[in-house]
């Protein structure tokens, strides 16, 4: 059965008020402080650092957004907890919220479908998100001219480049995630504290539970243990099973992104094609490794606001 | 274009095997004010949210002004205004932004938003309020904001769920003038209340749920003949010996109770007031008040559920 009419009317009308209600809240303001604050320290010690301690290194400014020597407070660390904390905080109230204020059936009765309504208050978020992490990054790399004084390189140009549009698909599957949750949940509470102790799980235990796991379905190998290696199918499902995680999938590309000489996870690839090991990779190569994981988390994205969509098409209007 | 504009055919909804709405069959003509009573729980809600293609149907059929409301649903809800039970708005936003939101997914033109917010929020009283933020709005300034809407959007049919519900009675009364007004432009109006006494003056047409099924229909003095047993109830106050006998000799009283020393209730074909006042004064009697009852659509609910007890859907829906 078709339906009459499109089902794009009225995107634009709820993706602009949903926008400037984003952009205007207290609740944005607050979260957009903590990760300046938070932007600011990190990038700071960050710069002192490579002023303090570089001789020559071609890719001076990446080392600004992930410190070498791993540090544990690098400004991609910084991100990748509150970028899932920003993106619970603008979607965990997305379609609930509008239930329990009542304006749901009222909405809905106007001519557009639901699929407008979920859609434009979708690209509104990840709109607002896409804004907000824009800035950030912008003033990261104002910040990195100013204090190092050096211009970046094409080639760390392109990288960071690929770094904001994985950030901005990070963001993308943790608001489908909220958003799907507020359509499941009709409290806001509820919603909200399903997808941070998700989130909880998944940036905290998952990792750990996921070697064990792996472990278990498939137990190391004595022959490779003797000789001090992992064995390689635990290690694959090791591996398989921590990309369940966004947050893995997200560190690994952007490892992949911010560390040209970071091989792990094409070690056999590269050996393939005769290159050397430790020398940094050209970007396309780059992007290649890293090209399971983007494409990974933009399918995570559309799977999780599809199921969200099917469950609001679903729903009874009122309880 | 025909004057029916909403025409329901054994309309039916089911959640699982529990039947809210229960092969209902009705028609709403142009112009007319047309009350779903009955107590809640009864599937009024359910009835109008499948009529606006916000519910899937079970089984049965809709066609609102010739739409079918599944199959259309953008047609149907650009003709159909819709003002739910307690209206929510962005507590927010002002009383004209709110509306400017809902002008945008209607899809108004630009040039002319402005003025149909602006004469929308006169005809409510609001223009006072427009600039205000909705969060420091009362119940009734909202259903009335609610009614701008409708207003603003121009349409055929105005549903609107329990609009009464919760206001106090002055609050009431202007809604209800706001309905007539409705009414007067030719939008053909569908309200639904459990406060049957409120809007009975309203309605032209009344339906009587009772779980999930439309008990009753018609105008409300026909369902007082229907139920109430066709006739007038008199009451007579009067002090004299043998006024029972007299008052039931008056042509076109049926029966006669003596609820109480000096109280009579008559059953009468028609207002026979004039009459039982003669036989009061021609006996020599006193007469203390005489009163004629409108038929009042609470008397007529008890008294139909009264005389069936236990129906067969009310089983159902136990």
């Amino acid at each position: 059965m078709r339906r009459e009419g499109s089902p794009r009317r009225g995107v634009g009308v709820v993706f602009f008020r949903e926008l400037f209600d984003h952009l205007t809240s207290v609740r944005m303001l607050v979260l957009e402080l903590l990760v300046v604050l938070f932007g600011a320290v990190v990038v700071y010690f960050a710069a002192e650092q490579i002023r303090n301690t570089t001789a020559e290194d071609p890719f001076l400014f990446l080392r600004l957004f992930a410190p070498p020597g791993q540090s544990l407070l690098s400004f991609v660390t910084v991100l990748s907890i509150l970028i899932p904390l920003i993106a619970i905080g603008l979607g965990f109230d997305a379609i609930n919220g509008e239930y329990n204020r009542r304006t749901l059936s009222r909405i809905l009765s106007q001519p557009i479908y639901r699929d407008a309504l979920l859609f434009g208050k979708f690209l509104a978020g990840l709109a607002t998100l896409s804004i907000c992490l824009i800035t950030l990054w912008l003033m990261v790399i104002g910040f990195g001219l100013l204090r190092l004084g050096i211009p970046p390189s094409t080639e760390e140009m392109g990288r960071m480049l690929v770094f904001l549009l994985v950030s901005i698909a990070y963001a993308g599957v943790w608001l489908s995630l909220a958003m799907l949750f507020s359509v499941l949940f009709r409290s806001t509470a509820t919603a909200a504290l399903s997808a941070l102790g998700l989130w909880l799980f998944l940036a905290l235990l998952w990792p750990a539970l996921a070697q064990v796991v792996g472990e278990a379905i498939s137990p190391s190998d004595i022959r490779f243990t003797m000789i001090g290696i992992p064995t390689p199918d635990t290690v694959a499902w090791q591996q398989g099973l921590a990309r369940i995680s966004p947050g893995t999938l997200y560190g690994e590309a952007v490892v992949a992104m911010l560390n040209p000489e970071a091989q792990s996870l094409t070690n056999l690839l590269a050996q393939f094609q005769g290159r050397v090991l430790g020398a940094p990779l050209p970007l396309d190569q780059s992007i290649l490794s890293a090209w399971p994981q983007i494409v990974s988390l933009i399918a995570g994205m559309i799977l999780l606001f599809v199921v969200g969509y099917i469950a609001f098409q679903r729903q009874e209007v009122r309880a | 274009m025909s004057d029916t504009v909403i025409e329901a055919r054994d309309l039916t909804k089911r959640y699982g095997r529990a039947t809210a709405v229960d092969g209902i069959s009705f028609d709403i003509a142009r112009g007319e004010i047309f009350g779903l009573l009955g107590p809640n729980g009864a599937g009024k809600t359910t009835t109008i949210l499948m009529m606006l293609g916000l519910t899937e149907i079970t089984s049965g059929t809709v066609r609102v002004l010739g739409h079918d409301p599944v199959r259309e649903p953008l047609q149907v809800k650009r003709m159909v205004g819709y003002l739910p039970d307690t209206v929510g708005f962005y507590d927010h936003m002002t009383a004209v932004d709110n509306l400017r939101y809902t002008a945008g997914l209607i899809g108004i033109p630009v040039a002319d938003r402005a003025a149909r917010i602006t004469s929308a929020l006169d005809r409510v009283g609001l223009s006072d309020a427009a600039r205000k933020h909705v969060g420091n709005f009362s119940r009734g300034m909202r259903q009335r904001l609610g009614l701008a809407e409708i207003l603003m959007k121009d349409v055929s049919v105005a549903i609107l769920d329990e609009p009464t519900s919760g206001l106090d009675p002055q609050a009431t009364n202007e809604l209800l003038e706001m309905i007539r007004w409705l009414k007067r432009e030719g939008v053909a109006v569908l309200l639904s209340s459990h406060l049957l006494e409120r809007v009975q003056s309203v309605c032209d047409r009344v339906a009587l749920f009772h779980s999930g099924k439309i008990a009753l229909i018609g105008t409300v003095p026909e369902l007082a003949k229907q139920v109430l047993g066709g006739g007038y109830h008199v009451e007579v106050e009067a002090d004299g010996t043998g006024l029972a006998e007299k008052l039931a000799a008056v042509p076109g009283v049926r029966n006669v109770e003596a609820t109480a020393p000096g109280h009579f209730r008559l059953l009468a074909e028609g207002d026979v007031r004039p009459q039982a006042a003669a036989a009061v004064v021609g006996a020599g009697g006193q007469l203390r008040r005489l009163s004629v009852e409108n038929p009042s659509l609470d008397a007529i609910y008890s008294r139909y559920f009264e005389s069936q007890p236990r129906s067969e859907g009310e089983m159902h829906a136990a």
